[in-house]
C-alpha cells in the first residue's frame, strides 16, 4: 500500500508525544470517553482533549459523541480505508475523463 | 488530454482531478450541459448512461440510469445546485429506484466542475465529496463493476482496431 508522506509525517508528529502514545495504546485495547482518560494523566481536560484531538487528525483514533460524553478508540484502519476507496474513485473518473477527451477531439 | 493532479483527501473525503483539454470552455460545458454528450461519457461504452430528464437550471433535476451488458439497469439522479456558464456547475449525484425517486438508503455524492479558460484550451477542476466512507465504499463498489466491464470493453475496442 502506498501512503501518502504527509500522512506519514502526520502519524509520527502525533506518535512522537509520550502521552499520546500511551493515549493510542489504551484505546487500541478498549475505547474510553476523554474524561475517562484525562483521569489517568496529570494534566487537564481541555490538554488531553488537545491530544486526542491531534491524534484524530492522524486517523489514529476515532472519537464519537455518546450523550455527554465524546468516546475514543483506536483506529488505523478508516483512513487507509478511505485512501483506497479514493484511489477506486479515481479510477471510474480517468474512464470518463477518457471520453470527455475523446468527444473533445472528434471533428465537429 | 492529460490529468495534471489526483488528489485524494481521505480525511475530508474528497477526490480533486485536474484534467486540460485542448478545446474551448465552451466546448467543456457542452459535454455536460447536453444530455445526449453526457450519455456519451458518463458511463463506459459497456454501460452507458440514458438521460430521461436533463433540467439544467440551479435547482433543476436530472434524471437517469444506466444499463448494462445483461440489461441490468440502476436508476440515477442529479440536482443541479449552481451553475455559472461556462466556468462552473456543482451538482449532488445520487441513487434512485426504479420510478427514479431518490433512495435514501443510497449514497449521495457533492460534484464540482470548475472549467478554465488556459493558453492550450481548458483546464478541468473537478471535486468529490462524500458524507461518509460507507458511502464512498458502495458507490466504488458500483463503479468497480463498471471499472471491470469498461477494461472488458476497452480490450474490445483494441481487438477489433
Amino acid at each position: 500500500m502506498v501512503v501518502d508522506q504527509s500522512d506519514v509525517d502526520r502519524i509520527f508528529a502525533a506518535l512522537a508525544d509520550a502521552t499520546r502514545r500511551d493515549i493510542v495504546i489504551r484505546v487500541l485495547r478498549t475505547e474510553a470517553s476523554v474524561s475517562t482518560l484525562a483521569k489517568q494523566y496529570e494534566m487537564s481536560f481541555a490538554a488531553v482533549q488537545k491530544h486526542v484531538a491531534v491524534l484524530e487528525r492522524a486517523g489514529l483514533v476515532t472519537k464519537q459523541r455518546r450523550g455527554r460524553e465524546q468516546i475514543v478508540s483506536g483506529d488505523i484502519d478508516t483512513i487507509h480505508r478511505v485512501r483506497e476507496l479514493l484511489r477506486e474513485y479515481e479510477e471510474i473518473w480517468r474512464g470518463r475523463l477518457d471520453r470527455m477527451n475523446a468527444l473533445l477531439e472528434e471533428p465537429s | 488530454m492529460t490529468v495534471i493532479s489526483a488528489t485524494p483527501d481521505p480525511e475530508a473525503r474528497t477526490l480533486t482531478l485536474v484534467a486540460e483539454f485542448s478545446a474551448p470552455p465552451k466546448a467543456v460545458w457542452q459535454l455536460w450541459a447536453d444530455p445526449r454528450l453526457l450519455e456519451r461519457w458518463w458511463g463506459p461504452p459497456t454501460y452507458p448512461a440514458t438521460f430521461r430528464e436533463h433540467d439544467f437550471t440551479v435547482g433543476g433535476e436530472a434524471k437517469y440510469h444506466m444499463t448494462g451488458p445483461e440489461g441490468d439497469t440502476s436508476n440515477g439522479w442529479w440536482r443541479f445546485t449552481a451553475l455559472d456558464e461556462p466556468n462552473t456547475l456543482e451538482f449532488r449525484d445520487g441513487f434512485a429506484d426504479e420510478n427514479g425517486n431518490p433512495s435514501t438508503e443510497m449514497p449521495e455524492t457533492t460534484i464540482r466542475v470548475d472549467i478554465a479558460e488556459i493558453p492550450s484550451g481548458t483546464r478541468m477542476t473537478m471535486t468529490s465529496s462524500f458524507a461518509s466512507a460507507e458511502q464512498l465504499e458502495q458507490l466504488v463498489n458500483m463503479g468497480m463493476l463498471e471499472g471491470m466491464k469498461q477494461a472488458a470493453g476497452q480490450i474490445d475496442a483494441l481487438l477489433a482496431a
